[in-house]
């Protein structure tokens, strides 16, 4: 008998995946070109006001976004050896080690990051990326532009906080003019606040398919779709992503079909990042057991929910989107609305350990959250969002198997009163 | 009816053959594990134990960390529901179980039915686990069975302040060279782990009617250490090794016979 090994085929990339992949390598290939021409490119945190650099035409791109492209194809492993060879220590955010390396290397087999003249920083994520951004602005001798985003220890940003933010903002904005030799266009700003908010109602919409029961949607899908809100929300491209993602999913309702690729047994809510360099291996896990991921608050921190033409509100929308800038309070208050909305069975908790800033709390969430919701099960797992080398296949599988179990064991027991 | 469960940890094969869901027929542990000669050896010696084949037996479930590579078994559980319902045969009343293995700790909750309700487990590190104690064991050229005794004899325990494993090695390794007493080492190696894994059910939050099950659980310090670190008795069965291959073997049992 043939010793060839059968391989199942891979699932048929829908129209919508094409065209986000593919407008993501545009965005890239824009960059190069850009670059190519004489002009000034930027390097930016990825949750930065690029409703201004947009405003100005200027080509962007998102050392997180490459750098979890980089570990999703496991192209990461050179890239931290290389880091960890050069003064990086192992416990340093993995996208920063990946980012940091191919500062100097500069190429890969994925998409392709220019050498960047300046660099675009808000530190609403976490604190660890300014001094990341601070080495690349040291290494290449080039200006880093900072919006100090401030942590929001009330359950809003305050009028002084949305003060202090605009002001950075409206220096920014004179700032990159000066250096890039660009006009600031208030009309241009507008529409392109009005295009981001476009395409922010588009993402909201298309997560929102996932309260229905059962979701027409897997819920990993969109960490598929994530590259082009954080890469390009700004462009209108996008929206036809977007739109083309909603038509196939109203198209599924209408078949009675989903993109989950079983039954669906459990809806859960996945705490934190994605871990990356085992997306598939998760994704099939979590089949084996009929769980799909119904919510996720990284997935919605790209949902910016601001004024089109008010720039205080997209400052204040900035400063309180990331579950790392809010208080605990305030994090415990919207997984408790979400998951009432999206009917979730119990919440997958990703101890990352390149994210410190969001792991520091999590033991506090996770008890808070059950609390807030009637005794709702969760489980933990350690992983990492880029670092292939801190995460167990087997432990994760043995923990999905378990809890599945308490999932539906809670079921039965809400079921039978 | 006969019903096998074959629980295939990191450094131990443990099985058990259960009689209509109710009664322990034949049991036995072969100290090594996954990839080793155990698990065949140990599935020999249960039937040879009943004199009976494989095809005597009407249902064969395999847990553990090497349950996959099991090919006489008819379905594959995790450790953490054997041990669940392993535990619960053993003492009725259990509601958290303090489970204790080669290469993890876990802890279980288990509802008034006995059903698996939360769970939290060890992150990667080995501090904790079997495994650091064998690591402790070789360090102090002692047998393993006799930390549990020799540590009851302690009278002043030192503190060994590090939960890593390679750290903690070192730290032993130091107390030694001042010429400090081995019995007070090992008190001190048991509340560590007492400390780390109680850790855990602490988090979780438990309840009165606590167990200990896995190899760990046979070493009375570490017991008594647990005992201290959450200030309430901690129940132990003889077969505390065996609920995972017990559980496995009951769950087997109802999938015969439920629906």
């Amino acid at each position: 008998m043939s010793e060839e090994v059968i391989k199942k085929p891979k699932r048929k990339k829908s129209k919508s995946q094409l065209m986000a992949s593919a407008l993501l390598d545009k965005a890239y290939q824009e960059t190069i070109e850009a670059k190519a021409r004489g002009e000034k490119i930027g390097w930016s945190t990825s949750l930065f006001p690029q409703e201004i650099a947009e405003t100005l035409g200027l080509h962007i791109v998102y050392p997180e976004n490459h750098g979890a492209a980089i570990a999703a194809k496991k192209l990461a492993d050179p890239f931290l050896q290389y880091a960890e060879a050069h003064d990086c220590n192992n416990d340093l955010c993995s996208y920063a080690k990946i980012d940091l390396a191919y500062a100097d290397i500069l190429d890969c087999d994925a998409s392709n990051m220019p050498r960047p003249d300046f660099l675009l920083v808000g530190n609403n994520g976490c604190n660890e990326i300014t001094k990341w951004f601070e080495l690349l602005s040291r290494k290449y001798n080039i200006p880093l532009f900072m919006v100090d985003m401030t942590y929001n220890h009330q359950d809003h940003v305050t009028k002084s906080r949305t003060k202090y933010i605009r002001a950075q903002l409206e220096q920014l904005i004179t700032d990159l003019c000066e250096l890039t030799g660009q006009t600031w266009d208030p009309d241009k700003f507008a529409e392109i606040m009005k295009i981001s908010t476009i395409n922010r109602n588009l993402w909201e919409q298309v997560a929102d398919y996932l309260a229905i029961v059962p979701s027409p949607i897997s819920g990993f899908d969109l960490f598929n779709y994530m590259g082009p809100m954080v890469f390009t929300r700004g462009r209108t491209e996008t929206a036809d992503v977007l739109r083309q993602l909603i038509a196939e999913t109203e198209e599924n309702i209408k078949n009675g079909k989903s993109t989950f690729p079983a039954k669906e047994e459990f809806r859960v809510f996945w705490e934190g990042i994605a871990c990356w360099p085992y997306l598939s291996h998760n994704l099939k896990t979590l089949k084996k057991y009929g769980i799909n991921v119904c919510a996720t608050a990284y997935a919605r921190a790209w949902s910016l929910d601001y004024t089109p033409g008010d720039l205080d509100s997209l400052a204040a929308a900035y400063s309180f989107t990331s579950s790392n800038n809010i208080l605990l309070e305030e994090s415990v208050r919207r997984r408790k609305e979400w998951n009432e909305k999206f009917h979730i069975d119990g919440t997958i908790y990703h101890v990352n350990r390149a994210c410190k800033v969001m792991v520091c709390q999590q033991q506090e969430l996770m008890r808070q959250v059950s609390e807030a919701c009637g005794g709702l099960p969760y489980m933990s797992f350690d992983g990492d969002q880029a670092d292939y080398r801190n995460f167990s296949e087997a432990q994760f599988e043995q923990r999905i198997e378990a809890f599945a179990e308490t999932m539906r064991n809670r079921k039965e027991a809400l079921k039978n009163g | 009816m006969l019903t096998l469960g074959i629980d295939i940890g990191s450094t131990t094969s443990k099985a058990a053959i259960i009689e209509n869901g109710h009664k322990v027929v034949a049991k036995n542990i072969i100290p090594v594990g996954t990839g080793t000669r155990g698990p065949e050896e140990v599935f020999k010696s249960v039937l040879d134990q009943l004199h009976i084949k494989r095809n005597d037996i009407n249902r064969i479930v395999a847990t553990g960390y090497g349950r996959m590579k099991f090919e006489h078994a008819d379905r594959e559980l995790s450790e953490i529901s054997c041990h669940g319902k392993g535990v619960r045969f053993l003492i009725p009343d259990v509601r958290t179980i303090i489970d204790i293995g080669g290469q993890d700790a876990k802890v279980l909750q288990l509802n008034d039915k006995g059903l698996l309700e939360n769970f939290i487990m060890n992150d990667k590190c080995a501090a904790g686990t079997g495994r650091f104690l064998d690591v402790m064991a070789s360090v102090l050229d002692i047998d393993i069975n006799d930390m549990g005794p020799r540590s009851l004899q302690a009278d002043a325990p030192v503190s060994i302040s590090s939960t890593c494993t390679v750290f903690a090695e070192s730290e032993v390794i130091s107390r030694l060279s001042n010429g400090e007493n081995i019995n007070n080492i090992i008190a001190g190696i048991h509340r560590s782990v007492a400390k780390k894994v109680g850790g855990l059910a602490i988090r979780l939050g438990y309840t009165d009617h606590v167990a200990m099950s896995g190899g760990v659980a046979r070493n009375i310090g570490i017991v008594k250490a647990m005992e201290e670190e959450l200030k309430c008795p901690i129940a132990v069965h003889p077969d505390c090794q065996l609920a995972g291959a017990i559980g496995a073997a009951l769950f087997a049992y109802d999938d015969l016979t439920k629906k």
